[in-house]
């Protein structure tokens, strides 16, 4: 999120859309409630009907996979009607800025596109620069290569008429929902974005949330309260294990894998620290070598970054297609790993097509799963289908201490890092996930050191015991003093003293001659010489911080305890509040001192642009990173219903990640459904944790799929009848669940239906509670995240059989 | 395969006889040292901790009451404190003491060996060795030095890493710190799907 929970109170217009927070972050809800009690408005577009619905101002259903149709159109809505925020869009964005003249648009594809690879060459979506790099701009905007212009033509062709066509809703629902949201493009007024995996999961997931957050920059909503981006992350440390990268694109604090074309620390340094020439940019990641050599520090604390650099493993490129969950699964199920680690995690039930994982873990040699229950993912050789004499895989359950018995940090959607406190003593002597990584490392360290092997340096120079107590064991408090760091020698910086051993005050002290350690910089300044600031419990606030509701003594929020990430964005270039109503910042010109959040950077308004993680400092809408293109384009799910739609001649996603030897279900008469999966209240994720506890189980015992009447006259299904649901990957059982909740969709004079199903179940627990969903879902993801489509794919539905128990 | 279990009823009854013994004298001594909602839930003969929601990110805080002579918890509730749930939970949440206080819940180390139809109860000390052996010849067999263009990577495409955002942010620092240092590129989480 860029702003947190207690801020949504503040919104004029709630967005809620790819997400149900009433039933899946219910105390979110408090929130939304208390800003409707002051007169927003809450809209919800869903292709269900849940009790996020019941409680909105406004429900819009929508054909699930059509939400980029829906929001081109309000981008054009905003552009025709001329409701953009007109002075913070020319200030603060890039809507200025000019794209090179070779940058080409055609029938659903960008230029540089190649069909042999199927990814972009993106050298022609650059900005035309001056002769010092800074991007040249038409503040008229009405240079035809203009960020704004190429916007008005790219969206011209999302009209009302086609969008409903293919998201198979009411012109009138679209117009309103239009209206109504665009309202908060008033300076003094805000919108917010309430979504979640309803966006990610689909080919064209970081599309979903671009397009979104296009809308927020046009009417100025970023880095205001009551406004932003805000994702509603569902694991309770979701936010912090991100931050800490256990991802194979970065390492942690978002820097970034090294690849094999980097030979040196300088070489990495070299390729992702970006240069502004343009005073006025602030262009943070100008910082990235002070970062990177922290971190390398923190890792292997008696060498120089410049050596334990080449320590770090290095990938042959950064592409989700290579080394994401997707394709990592599928080479398991290739048989190239010898050994892996489910640690607190159940991919037998929560990777897509289930049954492929399943049969990846059976061509293991070894397994080493890590939970606090028995799960289908550590038990997976004696599960549905598998014969567990004919399967190799040495498998080990290693039971862990529960959240309440023992002490560490975990980080909220709103980037709070919170402490937890150790209550009970862990059951039986259990260790926590800290001590088994630490015990690990030690064993394996003392067998390089006694027998060596293959490249020993990185193992037998790596210090684990940064992070140890007095005790010589895995110490969280010890742990979290290493990730913010400390200075490994005494020196003096920015006129400041410091001692070796004293923690680093804040990520601008960093260095990057080895003097500094810190295992993420983004966590510089929580455990700072003050204290463990997560461990915050004080709720005091100056008046202007309790007008923001910021709780800026409340435990600790990176970056530097900011509570509103680019607030710089919500003054003028005088720093005077857009909304005085309800300011996060403002200049107190007597003073010369910012108050409120802590800003963006102290530096007087004006002097520098606020976006400034970005290299020029603007809000991007126009974005040439992406992996599918500078400007979001609406394509169909990778298994859809239709065989063309009206804005191109490009079905899908062209870089969409898919596996060509995999069917696909288009048009295809033997799964004519739309299928979608989602969360309960009661249960949690694959129900790892949530099905072994008796007061969730009965409240939601089992497996169950949402049908509407009409779908259910179709085919005969009575309510609490059990039905197959089956795709090309595999079927389950489910407990048909007829409902109004669903209605069917008219898509291009078509009569549609989309069936709904929780995916919490599986086999081991509890008694008949049935199995997984993602049994049907299929292995087609984002091609900038790799992030699975479980949110829009297709089935069939019908009556379970004699045939099927067998 | 062997699980040990508690009696969590034995326990409930332990406790309302405790609350029964304590509850009118040692209550007065608490009181005195009210100075927030939550420690004013205090039982006298718990130890009070407060923690966060282990499920969604919302971030809720939660209030922990545990027994001081078995050391299990015996209540988990919302912190009536906290800014964002001001004391209100989900039904999740408020369920939450039965992820810690369970009968089902396993406390020792399980092993299949291959082809094997059952787990076998093994002590840590001799997973541990075991799983360390297995890295070692997983690693040793399957580093790449060098790339087929002779570039130095590093690296073992042979062992994958999957998990998880169920751990605290000091054990993720700690995990990628050890998946990085063997050299692991395979290192995916729930983050991604």
């Amino acid at each position: 999120m860029t702003n947190h929970w207690n801020d949504i109170q503040f919104s004029d217009c709630i967005l809620i859309m790819g997400s149900n927070p009433a039933e899946n972050h219910p105390i979110s809800f408090k929130y939304v409630t208390m800003a409707q009690e002051k007169g927003a408005k809450v809209i919800h577009a869903d292709p269900r009907f849940t009790r996020t619905s019941a409680k909105s101002d406004m429900y819009v259903p929508l054909r699930s996979g059509s939400d980029i149709a829906i929001l081109g159109g309000m981008i054009k809505y905003i552009l025709d009607n001329k409701l953009y925020f007109k002075e913070y869009m020319l200030n603060y964005t890039n809507a200025s800025f000019l794209v090179s003249k070779d940058f080409e648009f055609n029938d659903g594809l960008f230029s540089g596109f190649d069909p042999e690879t199927s990814t972009y060459d993106k050298s022609t979506w650059q900005f035309q620069t001056d002769e010092n790099g800074v991007p040249q701009k038409d503040p008229s905007l009405k240079d035809p290569q203009c960020v704004f212009q190429i916007m008005k033509k790219h969206f011209a062709r999302y009209t009302p008429d086609k969008i409903c066509r293919i998201a198979g809703m009411e012109k009138s629902d679209l117009l309103d929902m239009y209206k109504l949201y665009t309202a908060t493009g008033r300076p003094d007024k805000s919108g917010t974005i309430m979504y979640a995996m309803g966006w990610t999961q689909h080919s064209v997931g970081v599309q979903n949330i671009r397009t979104m957050a296009m809308i927020q920059l046009l009417l100025g909503n970023i880095g205001v309260a009551g406004g932003g981006v805000n994702a509603l992350r569902g694991e309770a440390n979701v936010q912090g294990s991100t931050d800490h990268c256990l991802l194979y694109h970065i390492l942690p604090g978002y820097l970034k894998t090294p690849k094999a074309a980097q030979q040196s620390l300088a070489e990495y340094n070299k390729a992702y620290t970006p240069v502004s020439n343009d005073p006025e940019s602030a262009n943070w990641w100008s910082n990235y070598p002070k970062y990177s050599a922290s971190l390398l520090k923190a890792m292997w604390m008696n060498d120089d970054p410049k050596d334990s650099y080449n320590w770090l493993p290095k990938l042959e490129n950064g592409n989700a297609s290579q080394y994401s969950w997707l394709p990592m699964i599928d080479r398991m199920y290739q048989g190239k790993f010898s050994g892996a680690f489910t640690w607190g995690m159940n991919p037998a039930c929560s990777g897509s097509d289930s049954k492929k994982v399943r049969e990846g873990l059976g061509k293991l040699d070894w397994m080493v799963n890590c939970n606090l229950f028995l799960n289908e993912t550590g038990n997976f050789w004696e599960g549905p289908g598998m014969d567990p004499k004919k399967v190799k895989t040495e498998t080990f359950f290693l039971p862990c201490a529960s959240p309440i018995e023992k002490e560490g940090s975990i980080s909220n959607s709103g980037r709070w890092m919170q402490w937890r406190y150790a209550g009970p003593e862990p059951l039986n002597g259990v260790l926590s996930d800290g001590h088994y990584f630490s015990e690990l490392m030690e064993e394996v360290k003392r067998l390089y050191k006694e027998e060596g092997g293959a490249f020993p340096a990185p193992v037998e120079r790596v210090t684990f015991d940064a992070m140890y107590g007095e005790h010589h064991e895995f110490d969280a408090k010890q742990t979290a003093r290493l990730i913010n760091g400390w200075f490994t020698r005494d020196c003096e910086v920015k006129g400041k003293k410091f001692k070796k051993g004293q923690q680093v005050p804040s990520f601008a002290y960093l260095q990057d001659d080895g003097s500094t350690c810190s295992g993420n910089w983004l966590y510089c300044n929580s455990v700072t010489d003050e204290g463990n600031k997560a461990m915050r419990r004080d709720a005091s606030m100056t008046p202007e911080q309790e007008k923001a509701q910021l709780y800026p003594n409340w435990s600790w929020c990176w970056p530097v305890n900011r509570r509103v990430l680019y607030n710089r964005a919500s003054v003028d270039v005088n720093g005077k509040p857009w909304a005085p109503e309800k300011p996060i910042i403002a200049w107190d010109a007597s003073s010369k001192k910012w108050v409120g959040d802590v800003p963006d950077g102290g530096w007087a308004p004006g002097t520098r642009h606020p976006f400034i993680m970005r290299k020029h400092g603007f809000g991007q809408l126009f974005g040439p990173g992406r992996a599918d293109g500078p400007l979001p384009e609406y394509y169909e799910p990778l298994e859809c219903p239709v065989e063309s739609h009206p804005f191109s001649g490009q079905l899908h996603n062209p870089t969409a990640i898919h596996f060509k030897s995999e069917k696909k279900s288009v048009c295809d008469p033997r799964y004519p459904f739309i299928a979608s999966t989602y969360r309960l209240t009661e249960h949690w994720q694959t129900g790892s944790m949530t099905r072994w506890e008796p007061w969730l189980v009965e409240t939601e015992p089992q497996m169950f799929v949402e049908i509407s009447h009409e779908l259910a006259r179709l085919r005969g299904f009575e309510n609490g009848e059990k039905v197959c649901i089956e795709s090309p990957r595999g079927k389950l059982w489910a407990i048909a669940m007829v409902t109004e909740r669903f209605k069917p969709f008219t898509v291009q004079g078509q009569t549609l239906h989309q069936v709904g199903m929780p995916w919490h179940y599986g086999w081991i627990a509890p008694k008949n509670g049935g199995d997984s969903a993602n049994l049907v879902t299929p292995n087609v993801g984002d091609p900038n995240t790799g992030i699975p489509e479980y949110k829009a794919f297709m089935v069939n539905v019908r009556k379970w059989t004699k045939e099927d128990e067998a | 395969m062997k699980i040990k279990r508690r009696s969590f009823l034995q326990l409930g009854t332990v406790a309302t006889m405790s609350m029964a013994f304590f509850g009118l004298g040692c209550g007065k001594d608490e009181v005195a040292k009210v100075r927030d909602k939550a420690s004013s839930f205090k039982l006298a003969w718990t130890k009070q901790t407060t923690t966060i929601c282990p499920f969604c990110a919302v971030g809720c805080g939660l209030v922990v009451n545990t027994n001081q002579e078995t050391k299990r918890a015996i209540n988990v509730e919302g912190d009536p404190d906290h800014p964002i749930n001001k004391g209100s939970l989900c039904a999740k949440g408020a369920a939450s003491i039965q992820l810690t206080e369970n009968p089902d819940r396993p406390s020792e180390c399980l092993w299949r060996a291959p082809y094997s139809d059952k787990f076998e109860v093994k002590p840590w000390q001799w997973c541990k060795e075991r799983i360390a052996r297995l890295i070692k010849d997983s690693r040793d067999k399957s580093f790449e030095e060098k790339n087929a263009k002779g570039q130095v990577v590093n690296r073992t495409e042979g062992i994958a890493s999957m998990g998880s955002a169920a751990l605290d942010n000091e054990e993720c620092w700690a995990m990628q710190t050890f998946m990085r240092s063997l050299g692991l590129v395979y290192v995916e989480h729930q983050a991604r799907i």
